[in-house]
């Protein structure tokens, strides 16, 4: 690991997302229109007193999915482009560490991931009144762990596709499975024993189930804390997978 | 390893870059190099010839470390090709510009200084080592296809190699910048840098110290552009090379007889 590689890398990667004015627009503006759009959908629904509104409860499951989905099409895709386009090759002919490549990657998406979730969750939060007892910076970090999920699992999916096409169609085969089984249409417990089995495994889930932290408890309880770990260590347990998935050698 | 220990006298004394024994890589059960033995020497213009398909490409990708080889020995700079050691000391530039299309050029030679630990400096002689420093600042993807092949060439030069690998450089460039670049290679082989530059071109040839003829994955021949003429009698090279071709295919054909 080399600080200063790592650090040229993410600049580079940001560096190239800024020529992107339109790229940057939609990442930055999409989640937050969505949400109006999800909270115009619930606006008349008829609430028991003391029922909570169901905005409060998809809007904030919505706050963390749009990036771990952005930032894993984002980050297949230009990996991809930089295994065919040989800039890859030639980067691991120069004495850059793997790990400052895909550390650098991660470094640059999850800014762009922070500036995302601070956009969409000030909306959510200001405009549209979403009721959380916890602080909405703990949304924001849950929300940059999962956009770091998403670039991880983009790195690794990037591997075993030859085309953008095909990057493309592992959306419906990672992230799509995650958000049907995190428990944002069906709580977990009332799933059948097969699908809560899977559930409990998927990164998505415990990202779901430290956002009913903070949406239940004023202060941080320690199973976010709990929550937070299990999500970091399953990053850095898919970007050492992808890491292996970089040869500087082959056939 | 008798074979490091000579090569790195090599260095010392004949000035030997690279060395390949019985070098050989297949690929997908098709041999692409069948069993090289060769030297590059060091501060020198190597050309390495042949015609497409011959496994140019292949060869090099072999010595600069990237090349999964089936068998035999590749030493670079008195190391094994791919050797950590050698990643501050050779440079490869790919035929198709390896670069960041979505990157001004200064910022493309920047990211792959930085690489090396190179500085500004560096990196502004690198950029006007290949004429564009008027263009530094502009997007790559807005340059024209001999443009973009400088600043890929340009993100080799910034980290100064001692071995230089080059494929096909010149195709795609006018004549004048062609001059120009392989000007800018003999200055290099002046201060000491060893390179190696394939071409499917014979007339470029005769820029070069040594020449690598390679066909079908086979070496012809080694030798300087001068017995390449002697030995194909002709002043034109592409002629020498053909009757090269030629000869060996009667050996070939005699050998086949004598089996028959």
């Amino acid at each position: 690991m080399d600080a200063a590689m790592l650090m040229a890398t993410a600049r580079r990667v940001l560096e190239q997302l800024r020529h992107d004015h339109r790229s940057v627009g939609l990442i930055l503006v999409v989640p937050a229109l969505l949400l109006t759009a999800v909270y115009f959908l619930y606006e008349n629904e008829t609430l028991l007193p003391g029922q909570p509104r169901t905005f409060d409860r998809v809007g904030l499951m919505m706050l963390v999915i749009f990036p771990f989905v952005v930032m894993f099409l984002v980050t297949s895709i230009t990996m991809l482009r930089e295994r065919t386009t040989g800039t890859l090759e030639r980067l691991l002919t120069t004495p850059v560490h793997k790990a400052d490549l895909l550390f650098g990657y991660g470094l640059a998406f999850s800014i762009m991931a922070a500036l995302q979730s601070l956009v969409a969750t000030a909306v959510a939060y200001w405009i549209f009144g979403l009721a959380i007892k916890g602080s909405p910076g703990y949304v924001v970090l849950i929300a940059v762990l999962n956009a770091v999920l998403g670039v991880a699992l983009g790195l690794l999916c990037s591997a075993f596709a030859r085309t953008e096409f095909q990057a493309v169609q592992f959306m419906p085969v990672v992230v799509v499975p995650q958000i049907l089984l995190c428990g944002l249409f069906v709580a977990r417990d009332r799933m059948n024993e097969v699908l809560e089995a899977i559930s409990n495994v998927l990164p998505l889930t415990f990202s779901v189930d430290a956002l009913q932290e903070i949406a239940g408890n004023e202060a941080a309880t320690e199973r976010l804390w709990q929550d937070a770990g299990i999500m970091a260590a399953i990053v850095l347990g898919v970007l050492v997978l992808a890491a292996m998935t970089l040869r500087r050698r082959s056939a | 390893m008798t074979h490091s220990a000579a090569a790195g006298n090599g260095i010392g004394t004949a000035g030997v870059a690279v060395s390949a024994r019985g070098l050989q890589v297949i690929r997908g059960k098709i041999p692409v190099l069948r069993g090289l033995d060769f030297e590059i020497p060091s501060g020198r213009i190597t050309g390495l010839l042949g015609p497409s398909g011959s496994g140019k490409t292949t060869l090099m990708r072999a010595i600069v470390g990237v090349q999964v080889v089936s068998a035999g020995t590749v030493q670079v700079l008195g190391l094994a090709a791919g050797d950590p050691a050698l990643r501050h000391r050779v440079g490869y530039v790919t035929q198709s510009a390896s670069i960041y299309p979505d990157l001004s050029v200064e910022a493309n030679v920047r990211y792959f200084g930085a690489m090396h630990k190179k500085k500004k400096a560096d990196v502004a002689e690198a950029i006007a080592a290949v004429g564009l420093d008027q263009l530094a600042r502009r997007k790559a993807a807005d340059l024209s296809g001999g443009q973009l092949s400088r600043v890929s060439l340009a993100c080799a030069l910034v980290a100064h190699p001692r071995l230089l690998v080059v494929d096909e450089p010149t195709v795609g460039l006018d004549p004048v910048l062609r001059a120009e670049l392989w000007e800018r290679f003999r200055a290099m082989a002046d201060s000491g840098t060893t390179l190696l530059v394939s071409s499917h071109v014979m007339e470029e040839a005769s820029h070069c110290g040594t020449l690598l003829l390679l066909r079908e994955g086979e070496l012809l021949a080694q030798l300087t552009p001068a017995e390449l003429s002697l030995r194909g009698r002709s002043q034109d090279l592409e002629k020498a090379f053909l009757a090269i071709i030629r000869e060996s295919e009667q050996r070939v054909d005699a050998l086949d007889g004598k089996v028959l």
